[in-house]
Formats: C-alpha cells, structure tokens, sequence
C-alpha cells in the first residue's frame, strides 16, 4: 500500500464515519451478547463437568467436535434452518464461545492442587464454600484465559456473521468481496483486528490485575 | 462437481501451507531461542497475527496476492505460524541443562547441538504445535471460496447460496472427518513421541 | 474425649482398619506411628470425618460423630496436612482467619487472633500478616499452617505428618514450638508420623499401629522399655543399638544435613539457605571432604554476585570424628559459640551434624534405662 493508498483510505475512513460507527457498535453487540451466554453456560457447566469427570470426557469431546466445523458451515447451518439476521448469528457465535471457556474452567478446577483442597474440607468447608473461597479463585486466571480466547475468536465470526445479514464489520467486508471495492473490505477488515487486538489486551491486563499476588508466577 | 477431487485439492492447499508454516515456524522458533531479546517480539508478532478475524486477513491478503490457491496458502501460513513458533521455543527452552552442557562439553558448535541434541528433543511438542496447526488449517481453508481458492468451500459455499443443505453438508462432512481423524492419529503420534523423549526433558 | 470402639475399614476386601478400639484423654498428645499402609493416616482421617468408617463408632466427648454435621465437626477441629495447604491466592492473614471468619467471627475478633498466633510463633504481625504463603520459606509456610489450624481453639488438632517435607533443623524448632504451644494451651493432639525420633520426642502416649491393629498403646518410655512386639523394636532399633556402651558422636547426630559445593555462587547459596530455612550451610570440596560452614550473615556481609562461597567459608563450626566420644562432642557443643558440631567420617567427608537436640535425645535414651538386645 503505498503513502497515496494510505491517505485515499483515510479519506474513505472519514467520509464513511457513520457507517464504520455503526458496524463497530452492532461488532461489540454481537461479541458482548455471545461471549457473555457462553460464560453464562461454561461457567457453571464447567463446575459441574468437575464434580463428574466421567461425563466431562464425552462433553468435552463432543464441544471440541463442534469447534471444529468450520465457520462458513456453521453459518450455512444457521442460514438454513434460522434464517437471517441477528438472532441466527448470535446463536451460532454463542455455540462457539462456549468450548473455550468450559474447557479453561474445567482444567482450571481440577488442576487445582488436592492439597488445597484436602485442607479445605478438613477445616470444615462446605462444598459450596471451598468452591468460591478456593477454587474458582484459584481457577480464576485459567476462566479469564479462556474468555480470552472465545472473545478474538468471535470478534473473528463475528465478522463472517456479516454473511447472513448480523451486520458489524463483516457487512463492508462481504460487499467490498462481491464488488471487489477495496476500500469497503479495509474499512472493515482493518477496524475489526484493531478491535480484536484490544479486547484481547484488554481481558489480557484483566487476567493479570486479577490474579492475586500470591499466584503471580506460581504453577497451581 | 468432483467430491474426490475437491478434497483431494483441499488437503494440497492445506499440506502445503503446513510445510511452509513448519520450515518458517521452526525457523522463527529457533531465532527467539538464539537471540534472547528477539523472543517476546517474535512470539508477540505471530500471537498478533492469530488474533486478527481470519475474513479480514484473508480480505487484506486477497487485495494484495489477488484471488486463488496462492492467497489461501499465505493466510493459512500465517496462521500455523503461532503454534509451531511458539512451541518450539518452548520446546528448546525446556531442554535438561544438563543435557545442553553436555553437548557444549563434547566440542559441539551452536548449530551442531541445535540439529543434534535440542531440536530432537524438543521434536514433541513442536509436533504438537504442527498438529495444532494442520487440524485448524483444515477448517480455515474452507473459507478459501471466498477469495477464490478451490477445496471443499466451494460445494459448502455453493449450498449457502442455493440454500441446499445437502451441498453444505456434501463440503462439510469430509473437512470435519479429516479434522477429526488428522487430530486423532496425530495425538497418537504426540504421545508416543512424548513417552520416548521424556527422559530428556523437564 | 476421643473414643473409638470397634472401627473397621475396608477398601474392596482389603481391611485398612480392623476393629480398631482406644481412648484419647483430654490434653494428651497422642502419636499414631507404624510401618506404612498400617492405617494411621486413615484413622486421623475417620476423626474428622474425611474417611467413613465401615463399621464401629467413634465418640468425641460421648458424642457420636457420625451423629454430628461433618462441616460443623470439622470446624471444631484444627487439621494440619504434610503439604501444608495453605491457600496461594490467599495472605497470611486470610489463611489463619479463615476458620474465624467460616465461623463468623466479628472483624476485631480474628484480627486479635491473628496478632496473638503470630506473635506466639515470632512472626511479627506487620511484618508477616500480609504476606502470600510463596513468599515464606518452607518451615514459616507450616508454622502457618499449625496457627490455622489453632485459630478458632479448636480442642481437637490433628496432624498428619506435619513436617514430613521439612529440613531437620527446622524440623526440630517445629516441633519444639508446637510442644510448647500444646503444653501452653492444653490442646489434645492427634499426630501421625513414621519417624520414631520424631514420636519418642513429642508423645505422651504413642499408639503403634501395624496392618490395621494396635500393637501397643504406651507412654514413649514404657515403649522403649517393653516393645510388645519384634516390629517395635524393629522400629526402634537404632535407639536400642546406641546403649550398648559408651555412646560416640555417631549415635548422637542427624544424619540429614543441607550441604553445598564450594563452587556454588552466593545468590543460589542464599536462595538454597532460604528454601531449606537453615542459616547456615556445610560447604564440601569437589572431593566430599568437608571445607568448612558458611553462614547468612557471611554472605551478606561480605558476598558478591558471581563470588563462589568457597572464598567466604570459615572454622568457626567445632568438629569431631564420628568414632569419637559423645562426651567430646557434647563439650565441644557446650563451649562453641555455633549451636552445633560438624561430625566428619574418616576420610574426612561430612557424617552428620550433632545439634542440641539430637544430643538430648540420644542422652535421654541413656537415662531411661538398659533396653539391650
């Protein structure tokens, strides 16, 4: 791209402000509603999948089966049987933020050293109080970890989700393809890195803030 | 439409990519480990890579490689890279010092001990990190339609156009076979690399 | 206060515990020894109720336990485990509040806790209660664990091979320390051990358990007296052989000692003195032969970076030869300014190190009388 590109873009950039505004709002709607129903549903999954390790082994299988039909199919499958829209596309973003987190919380729990929690039940700790005093805290680093990674993962099929009408970045991305208009495809493409890049420093600095002292370069 | 064929080229574009990413991804790998003050940068650089929407980097690509195999081929590369870069640092790092001393104390040069001593040990986990990368690269290259590229998004892309469940699944199915079975036998493989080699590691 | 009556237990068809009867007196520090696999951890484990036993009852002050809620019973006994346990993600001062607060405690009240324990292990409160369980050395890490464990006067404590996992020096100011702690706040104690030094020095009643049974139940002296079976005195060999005659300085050290080459760098030096909480360490040529000690202080005091701690070594430690008399060793120990003496074997290699309480041990052995084989 040469200095003249640079600044042709910059214009497109300006002159479609509104626009770029809007895709960058409807992007951070449909990351923040996905990845917050897939910590809503990891989370807890991932405690119990703890409690029974037996049946964490076919559930895991069967979510990394998921993570691996790829996006464009997955979509395709929404187009079909949902149709288009918002809906559609938050359900499919939703189904892939979940590996991620449950995967991250279930090995953050049960790698948690049985010596903590052996001498948590024998000073008289409910079931209930040894799993938010000692293990999630303890596991806490490992969920962030894993929010980490389904948040620049759906910032990324966020935008193929532009292919069924979710809007976002996506959106200049499909029609710059279509009409091979290169500025629409880097109004897009380039906010929407910019945008994964953020997110991911920012769970990134979360991640450290909240992992307490005491943890800090210390293998659990 | 050649469904032996299309999987046939799906797996070309992805073996291809792969082999790059290797010889690029030891390459970097080794560079972070040799030059200390290169290794956050580098594994910095290919973690940036990773993070950006594959659609956009595809889209970047295509506007400068133009469309076909040679666009997809460069995305794909570019994704493989973290895993197997990263890996092997680590893996290299990881070797028993001891082992490290004892190759500098038989008179081998830097490079004699990297090939002979590091690289074999640490070979484990940068397979793992190329497996990482093949059972990914399988599902990207699917968007490949979308910049041109043959392989198996082309019956899946076609069906989402034509609203045709059977077309997407007739794509779908093989590249999720594959997925699974490239991860399953490359597990196997990690594993008794693994038990062979873990007497030289920490 | 502690009774069991008839308690087995079985994994699959192998009986851990077999019909298991004794009685625990308030205030009494009582020491579960045995080969391993006799079921002592198992029967600490079956008192507060994380193991359930098959068959037989347990009662504390004439209570079943299994009557009672095992949370509620847990929190009124204090539990101290080998790998210590201590929360990471916690302080110092949460770790030892923790029960206090499961108990709902007000504020002030655990807070005064935490001041009291702290101080009656000398570890200043501000300098100590805000610190992560990885920032204390190994030995610090358990007297935290031990203070836990008193936090809410439980008076029940059980101990499952608490300093296990510790050096010997530090070992010994442990267990001096959670003597005088039980002596000082009148705790019955339950300790699980597998080393008889270790039993023979803390118990007032040690319970000698093999395959599930008790083989004897005695006071550590009625136990050196009369071992009621060959394993005991098998346990205890090594104690019966030094009375045989004139002791020398052989049988009154401890053989486990924190030696370091004299090609060591004084950073790792330092970083070895801090894991091993000792502040002194044996330094030994490339040959094994002993070289001399180097202390904390030395290497603070005139260590660099880089510098190897054979330049820092100094005599200041007495040695003698393990073939010696005690009697000279025990001489040596009183006018030293070090509170020990190096024992070196003949081809002057380090044996052992004799402390003021491996002697007092070996010499309390003398006393209680004439245990020949």
């Amino acid at each position: 791209m040469g200095g003249c590109d640079v600044v042709t873009f910059i214009n497109f950039m300006i002159e479609n402000q509104r626009e770029i505004t809007n895709n960058l709002f409807r992007h951070i709607e449909l990351v923040g509603i996905s990845v917050f129903v897939g910590i809503i549903i990891s989370i807890p999954l991932g405690i119990l999948l703890s409690r029974h390790k037996k049946l964490a082994g076919v559930v895991l299988a069967v979510t990394g089966t998921i993570q691996t039909i790829p996006g464009l199919v997955m979509l395709g499958f929404a187009l079909i049987f949902l149709g288009i829209g918002m809906l559609p596309a938050l359900v499919v973003l939703s189904l892939y933020a979940i590996l991620p987190i449950l995967r991250n919380t279930y090995t953050g729990i049960t790698e948690v050293d049985p010596s903590y929690t052996e001498a948590a039940r024998g000073i008289g700790m409910t079931n209930m109080q040894m799993l938010f005093k000692v293990e999630l805290p303890l596991a806490l680093s490992s969920i962030i970890g894993g929010i980490r990674i389904s948040t620049v993962y759906i910032v990324s099929w966020a935008t193929l989700a532009g292919m069924i009408g979710a809007g976002g970045f996506g959106d200049p991305i499909w029609t710059g393809l279509a009409t091979y208009n290169t500025g629409l495809i880097l109004s897009g493409a380039i906010p929407s890195a910019i945008l994964a890049l953020i997110l991911s420093g920012l769970i990134g600095l979360l991640q450290r803030i909240l992992t307490p002292r005491g943890l800090k370069g210390v293998r659990v | 439409m050649n469904m032996f064929s299309l999987t046939l080229e799906h797996m070309y574009i992805v073996f291809i990519a792969v082999a790059i990413a290797v010889v690029l991804g030891v390459f970097l790998g080794v560079i972070a480990y040799w030059i200390r003050y290169l290794d956050s940068i580098i594994l910095w650089i290919t973690e940036i890579i990773q993070t950006i929407p594959s659609l956009a980097l595809l889209a970047l690509l295509m506007i400068v490689f133009g469309l076909g195999n040679t666009t997809i081929i460069v995305g794909l590369v570019l994704y493989a890279l973290m895993p197997i870069a990263r890996n092997t640092y680590i893996g290299l790092q990881d070797v028993e010092p001891h082992l490290k001393d004892a190759a500098r104390g038989m008179g081998m040069t830097k490079l004699q001990r990297l090939v002979k001593v590091e690289l074999p040990l640490s070979f484990p986990l940068i397979f793992s990190g190329i497996k990482i990368a093949t059972v990914n690269s399988l599902s990207v290259a699917v968007m490949g339609v979308l910049i041109g590229a043959g392989g198996l998004g082309f019956p899946v892309y076609r069906g989402i156009q034509t609203n045709s469940l059977t077309l997407i699944l007739s794509g779908a199915i093989p590249v999720v076979l594959m997925a699974l079975i490239f991860d399953y036998i490359m597990s196997r493989i990690e594993r008794r690399l693994t038990l062979r080699a873990s007497d030289g590691r920490k | 206060m502690i009774k069991f009556e008839n308690v087995s237990k079985k994994y699959g068809s192998t009986p851990v515990l077999d019909e298991l009867s004794f009685e625990i007196q308030q205030g009494e520090f009582v020491v579960l020894i045995g080969p391993s696999g006799c079921g002592k951890t198992t029967t600490l484990k079956t008192i507060n109720r994380l193991i359930e036993p098959n068959a037989g009852k347990i009662y504390i002050d004439g209570k079943d336990i299994t009557d009672m809620n095992p949370v509620e019973l847990r929190r009124g006994i204090g539990y101290v485990i080998q790998q210590i346990g201590l929360f990471p993600n916690m302080t110092v001062e949460q770790n030892i509040a923790v029960v206090p607060k499961l108990l709902k405690y007000p504020k002030d009240k655990w807070q005064a806790i935490v001041h009291d324990l702290l101080e009656m292990v000398d570890m200043p409160y501000e300098e100590n209660a805000h610190k992560y369980p990885s920032e204390l050395s190994g030995g610090q890490q358990q007297r935290i664990g031990v203070l836990r464990a008193l936090a809410a006067s439980p008076p029940i404590i059980l101990m499952d091979e608490p300093f296990g996992a510790l050096d010997p020096i530090t070992r010994d100011t442990l267990q001096d320390e959670v003597r005088r702690l039980q002596k000082k706040l009148k705790k019955t104690i339950v300790f699980v051990t597998h080393d008889m030094d270790e039993a023979l020095k803390m118990a007032d009643t040690i319970v000698f358990m093999n395959e599930g049974k008790i083989l004897q139940m005695a006071s550590p002296e009625e136990m050196l007296h009369n071992p009621a079976h060959p394993i005991i005195s098998g346990f205890m060999g090594k104690q019966i052989d030094s009375r045989s005659n004139g002791l020398t300085a052989g049988d009154v050290m401890r053989t486990r000692v924190v030696k370091a080459a004299r090609n060591n760098q004084t950073l790792k030096s330092i970083e070895l003195m801090k894991s091993r909480d000792v502040d002194t360490l044996i330094v030994i040529n490339e040959d094994d032969t002993y070289a001399g000690i180097v202390t904390i202080g030395d290497l603070r005091a005139r260590g660099r970076g880089g510098m190897e701690i054979g330049e820092l070594i100094t005599d200041a430690a007495p040695v003698v030869n393990v073939a010696d008399d005690a009697q000279e060793a025990f001489d040596a120990l009183l006018t030293s300014s070090t509170s020990y003496v190096i024992v070196l074997n003949d081809d002057n290699t380090v044996a052992g190190l004799i402390t003021k309480t491996s002697m007092t041990r070996a010499m309390g052995e003398v006393l209680w009388g004439d245990v020949t084989s």
